[in-house]
């Protein structure tokens, strides 16, 4: 068992042909991944790598090839679009990597998902990887190995970071999870540690938050109430100073509220263990191991 | 970004939200000039994106267009918080019955604007709502069904406002509320919206701070950008599509992703440094975005050791190490580098790195070490 992707995801690429989706979907070909379908408006009916099909629409994509999971390279102004088509489609699960999506935009993206079955991973994430079964999104691959330790992050290269350590420490992962830094995404760490705490293979679980919003406020009541499981947790952002935006738009302290020192406390008080520094992380998760 | 209050203002009155109605210059004698036009008292207030202008001696009252002319020739150059004063609004001066709060904000938690109003107006609102917060009422609008008449009653209703204003007062909040949609705004705010001698509504100050990532569909807001208001390597950075950020420190450091920045800025500190900036190359950066990077970095004549940490997902460490060899080529070498790249194509990075002279670091603790020692010249 994994969460959210692995051997039945059968995967769909917005943006097939853009630079990044396709130096990003020859990766995740590479790695394993079914992918059955690529979606660029205008070049329906080519191919891509040679036996990728591509569609104008995804609802065509979605009745040709029976894709299910779909993950977005298109550029910012037209990913809200393209959120909203796939979830149309009733793709499943829907992950976006696209950075620098108008916030409002997401906010109706957000009202109009809750009305559907569609879940959301990201926007401004790395999608999310199940070792040995499939990478949705840009993870390097060669970093992960299977295991029982499940990711979850609010940021990319910082995820990749951490995993790198437990890999060359022979600690393996279940899956791993890039929620993104946006101020509104589709998926919460709180949604997260839910699946990780009924997963039957994830022992344990890495949370890495960062300053800005009470994500990590809601995952600490989560873990101090119902979580089973232990929890490892680091928050970055202690040095940034208030009111400026940390590159992700959903970083920063304002009012005083989303500080990394309230983060830590909470985490903390809820049980968690929280490192001081990434390379920590790998420490504490090997002390939790049997 | 930021708009100045004489911006803001012009955007609400294309809203329908009455606003003074003032103009702006830039030198005493068409400040003169524009309190001849208005006729009688008029306030002179200076232009700059900062708080706490009025307690900065930033606003003056004045009477005459002569004192109009003096007033302003106080104000325009003065420096309030850094910021050099090149702009005044000049409005006609109000007779001010009662000063109440309105504003537009993104919350988070609940996904929805909220609009937010207090009877307690022409003060620091995060002050209002940390001291007294039962004197702030709050009305989130679904996305789909925008700002409501009822909203805005509730809203009235909690700050006591005057029965016969309540229409004005529904105007203007859906007027807010519109102006917060129309500008991809992340807060727009009315402080103070007063009730005049006339006992009528009118936004004496106003406030909107723009989505940065909506610009490219708002370009007469892009346009308003106010290059003066912002630090020069901050600026230049922006240019480049960098997300810098400058700090006080010794360690200049450039890494991807604002995650992995922030915790690199968090370990230089435990390990007895002080970060210089914050920077991330954001994701898929190539060579020329890297080498620009750099430059800025190096511009700050603190620096004295440069952290260059990239873990490659949607970036390449091969386009980081061709970025960083070009801007080695055009910069003296003033100061050590301590490089560490893992991840998407790592060996052609460090390959293409390797007839260069640089520290290299495996882990990142090792790295924030290694900029630490090199920093106080104990490394080289």
């Amino acid at each position: 068992m994994s969460i959210l992707v692995g051997k039945e995801t059968r995967l769909l690429v917005q943006g097939i042909t853009g630079r990044e989706g396709a130096f990003h979907t020859k990766q995740m070909i590479d790695y394993g991944t079914q992918v059955v379908a690529g979606v660029t408006p205008g070049k329906g009916g080519e191919w891509a790598f040679g036996n990728i099909p591509i569609f104008d629409t995804v609802s065509e994509a979605v009745h040709a090839t029976g894709a299910n999971t779909s993950v977005i390279f298109v550029p910012a102004r037209f990913a809200a679009d393209a959120i909203i088509e796939a979830a149309e489609a009733s793709i499943e699960l829907v992950v976006c990597i696209t950075e620098g999506i108008p916030v409002l935009d997401m906010v109706q993206v957000r009202a109009y998902l809750d009305t559907t079955h569609t879940r959301l991973i990201g926007p401004n994430c790395p999608g999310l990887i199940t070792p040995g079964e499939a990478k949705v999104g840009i993870i390097p691959g060669h970093i992960m190995t299977r295991g029982n330790v499940g990711v979850v992050s609010r940021s990319g290269t910082l995820t990749y970071e951490v995993v790198y350590a437990l890999t060359q420490r022979g600690i393996g992962q279940t899956t791993a999870v890039g929620i993104g830094g946006d101020p509104i995404n589709g998926t919460s760490f709180l949604d997260v540690l839910q699946m990780f705490e009924e997963d039957p293979e994830t022992e344990q679980v890495i949370l890495i938050g960062e300053i800005g919003g009470t994500d990590e406020q809601k995952a600490a009541e989560y873990i101090a109430s119902r979580m089973s499981k232990p929890v490892t947790a680091f928050i970055a952002g202690q040095t940034a100073p208030p009111g400026r935006r940390m590159g992700h738009a959903g970083a920063i302290i304002s009012g005083g509220e989303g500080t990394a020192a309230e983060k830590i406390a909470a985490l903390t008080r809820a049980g968690a263990k929280v490192a001081r520094h990434p390379d920590e992380i790998a420490d504490l998760v090997a002390s939790h191991l049997r | 970004m930021n708009l100045h209050e004489y911006q803001s203002k012009r955007v609400f009155a294309r809203y329908g939200i009455p606003v003074p109605s003032g103009e702006v210059a830039t030198t005493p004698s068409e400040v003169r000039d524009i309190a001849v036009r208005l006729g009688g008292p008029v306030v002179v207030k200076s232009q700059v994106l900062v708080g706490g202008r009025g307690k900065a001696g930033g606003i003056k009252l004045a009477r005459t267009p002569d004192e109009a002319e003096q007033r302003a020739d106080e104000i325009l150059g003065m420096k309030i918080k850094g910021l050099t004063v090149k702009k005044v609004l000049v409005d006609p001066a109000a007779d001010i019955r009662k000063e109440i709060y309105l504003g537009a904000v993104l919350d988070r938690a609940s996904r929805r604007i909220v609009l937010m109003a207090s009877s307690e107006g022409g003060v620091d609102i995060e002050e209002v709502a940390a001291q007294t917060p039962e004197k702030i009422v709050k009305v989130a609008a679904h996305p789909f069904l925008g700002l409501r008449p009822h909203h805005a009653r509730i809203l009235a209703d909690g700050i006591g406002l005057p029965k016969e204003l309540i229409n004005d007062f529904i105007k203007i909040s859906q007027g807010l509320y519109q102006a917060f949609v129309s500008t991809d705004a992340s807060l727009a705010e009315i402080n103070p919206l007063v009730i005049t001698g006339e006992n009528k509504l009118l936004a004496l100050d106003g406030k909107i701070s723009v989505d940065d990532n909506a610009l490219f569909r708002h370009p007469e807001l892009a346009e308003m950008r106010d290059p003066d208001e912002e630090d020069a390597s901050e600026r230049e950075a922006h240019r480049y599509g960098l997300s810098y950020i400058h700090l006080d420190g010794e360690i200049g450091c450039m890494v991807n992703g604002a995650g992995l920045a922030m915790a690199t800025m968090d370990i230089v500190k435990l390990y007895g440094g002080e970060p210089a900036n914050f920077l991330d190359i954001g994701g898929g950066a190539q060579s020329d975005k890297v080498a620009a990077a750099l430059r800025i970095i190096l511009s700050d004549s603190r620096v004295k050791a440069v952290l260059i940490n990239i873990f490659g997902g949607i970036t390449r460490c091969d386009e980081v190490a061709r970025g960083v060899l070009e801007a080695i080529g055009t910069l003296d070498g003033r100061v050590p580098f301590v490089v560490r790249l893992v991840g998407t194509n790592e060996e052609e990075g460090r390959q293409i790195l390797a007839e260069a002279n640089l520290i290299t670091a495996t882990s990142l603790a090792d790295a924030a070490q290694k900029a630490v020692a090199a920093a106080k010249g104990e490394l080289q």
